[in-house]
């Protein structure tokens, strides 16, 4: 197993991405239908769907997220639309240009993923939103980097800790989005952003992997 | 589920198309098929007024595109919001020049998708003000206004911001009198029955027979409290009760009141609520009721259930709400 991989062979990410949208769709419906309007699965397939339809042949890994990143931006509303856009085109970006993804470049997407988030909502950790997936998520695959595990290796780690992120927002008073609406009602079930957060890093992680 | 439709997924493209083909005197498509623009636009010289939001509401929010009203609205799927390209497209449609107010709701996803066309217009030059609608006080105590959604009082806020526009005010002379409107605005909801959004198939949430959810917002968010159903007159003095002490409304007060329903409740119904509401403010109460609207203004699909809306109005207010104007939700005659 290698370090790095071609981007230019990761193009199939988006497809895989949408494929565990589809299997997800109505687990993520049904945990935002708890709390939210019940239309997260419904949504989320929508748009990888297109998305996924719209990457090119041969295409890029960078280019992939990028085609992902344009399609939820531009064709899926709600809050979804923007924030999982500004994410993958914030992670395309990073990787633009660059021939071999290692681990300090998927952590450096990871971190401008992040920062989109930030820019565009107010969630902090503990207020029941994908953050509370993403956040420790990216803090142990960096973590895992920086005392010498492979890329395969941190890219567990960041799997684990994004479920374990994921599983948090369940006893969480959501903070801020329609949930927050709720306030104490809100405990109790899953975060369904969270969820879908924790769905695409180890879709994404899986896929990394078997290009190693 | 028992509705008039054909494919749960295409709802909002159908009912779209149904809109502009119903009212040709009023509105036109343009530029992207969800975007909503009043016929005449952009009109040159004037504030463009921008809005928009999930669908499901109607009237609202297209039901409001037409003269001295909103010149555009992008148009999301049920109870989400629009893209930020439509939410770009819709302001682009409505620039004459002077510049963008656009007039929503507090809603995160509508916050985001609003900003993010905003820089989008701004790399053009374009000027993008905004104005966030939070008028409904069940949703968050009053020393967090902020987190507070925006409900049946955009309808007022649209009313004085078109206004203001058209009487030919600037871009910060519309943003501050559609503020004051909505500064000056309190709403509250009552829900009796659930609705169902075509594409889920199902209810998001109960209501048990001979109970209603006391401030139930406009997607269903829960209330102040579920509780014995009560009769109309009860319902409009607890709605009253709760919500003039919040502004602070006082005696003397001249207001605008709107009642809507929420989809299912007869518009009959809606009267014999708004007869207690009136004979309590201009009673008890000690004011003035400048203007009522009663009527199906801002819905939530097909809910069975009421809201209530009263705006504190000054001299300018008055005047900006009694311009006429003309769109399909909302039509008014000029005063002599």
């Amino acid at each position: 197993m290698s370090e790095s991989f071609a981007n230019a062979a990761g193009g199939g990410i988006v497809a895989e991405l949408a494929a565990t949208m589809r299997e997800n769709r109505d687990y993520l419906s049904e945990i935002d239908g708890a709390i939210g309007d019940g239309d997260h699965g419904i949504n989320m397939v929508k748009g990888f769907d297109m998305a996924a339809e719209r990457v090119e042949d041969g295409a890029s890994f960078d280019e992939a997220f990028r085609t992902l990143g344009r399609t939820l931006v531009m064709e899926i509303g709600g809050s979804m639309g923007p924030l999982y856009g500004q994410f993958f085109r914030a992670m395309a970006r990073q990787a633009k240009g660059v021939e071999q993804v290692d681990a300090p470049t998927f952590a450096s997407m990871l971190e401008a993923a992040y920062e989109a988030i930030r820019e565009l909502g107010d969630a902090k950790v503990g207020d029941k939103t994908l953050v509370d997936t993403l956040d420790p998520a990216i803090a142990a695959f960096k973590e895992a980097t920086g005392t010498g595990a492979g890329f395969a290796e941190a890219l567990d780690r960041m799997t684990e800790a994004a479920e374990r992120g994921k599983d948090s927002t369940k006893d969480l008073v959501a903070k801020v989005g329609r949930s927050s609406r709720l306030g104490e009602r809100s405990k109790g079930v899953l975060d369904a952003g969270a969820t879908s957060c924790w769905l695409i890093l180890r879709t994404t992680a899986e896929f990394v992997k078997r290009q190693l | 589920m028992q509705r008039i439709i054909n494919d749960p997924d295409r709802v909002v493209p159908e009912m779209v198309d149904g809109f502009v083909a119903a009212h040709p005197d009023i509105v036109k498509r343009e530029g992207h098929e969800r975007v909503v623009v009043r016929k005449d636009a952009p009109v040159a010289g004037k504030v463009g007024i921008v809005t928009g939001g999930g669908s499901g509401h109607k009237p609202a929010f297209v039901g409001y595109v037409g003269r001295n009203l909103v010149d555009a609205v992008a148009v999301g799927e049920i109870f989400s919001s629009p893209t930020a390209a439509a939410f770009a497209e819709a302001m682009r449609a409505a620039d004459g020049g002077k510049g963008i107010a656009c007039l929503y709701g507090n809603y995160a996803g509508d916050k985001m998708n609003v900003k993010m066309a905003a820089e989008d217009l701004e790399d053009d030059g374009i000027e993008v003000k905004t104005v966030i609608a939070n008028d409904d006080v069940p949703s968050a105590p009053k020393d967090e206004r902020e987190k507070r959604r925006g409900v049946a009082g955009e309808v007022l806020m649209w009313k004085v911001g078109g206004a203001k526009a058209a009487l030919g005010g600037s871009l910060d002379e519309v943003i501050a009198a559609a503020q004051k409107a909505i500064d000056n605005t309190r709403s509250i909801g009552i829900g009796l029955s659930p609705c169902t959004i075509p594409s889920v198939g199902k209810p998001n949430f109960s209501i048990e027979p001979g109970k209603m959810e006391f401030g139930i917002g406009h997607h269903g968010e829960p209330g102040i409290k579920v509780m014995d159903l009560v009769s109309a007159d009860e319902m409009a003095a607890m709605s009253l009760e709760t919500i003039l002490p919040d502004l602070p409304f006082n005696k003397g007060d001249e207001v605008v009141v709107l009642v809507s329903g929420l989809g299912a409740t007869p518009i009959m119904e809606l009267y014999i609520f708004y007869r207690k509401v009136h004979e309590i403010l201009t009673g008890e109460k000690g004011m003035s009721v400048y203007r009522p609207y009663v009527g199906e203004y801002f819905t939530s699909l097909e809910m069975m259930g009421i809201t209530l809306t009263v705006m504190k109005v000054d001299e300018e207010l008055k005047q900006l709400i009694d311009l006429d104007c003309y769109s399909m939700g909302l039509r008014q005659e000029k005063l002599r």
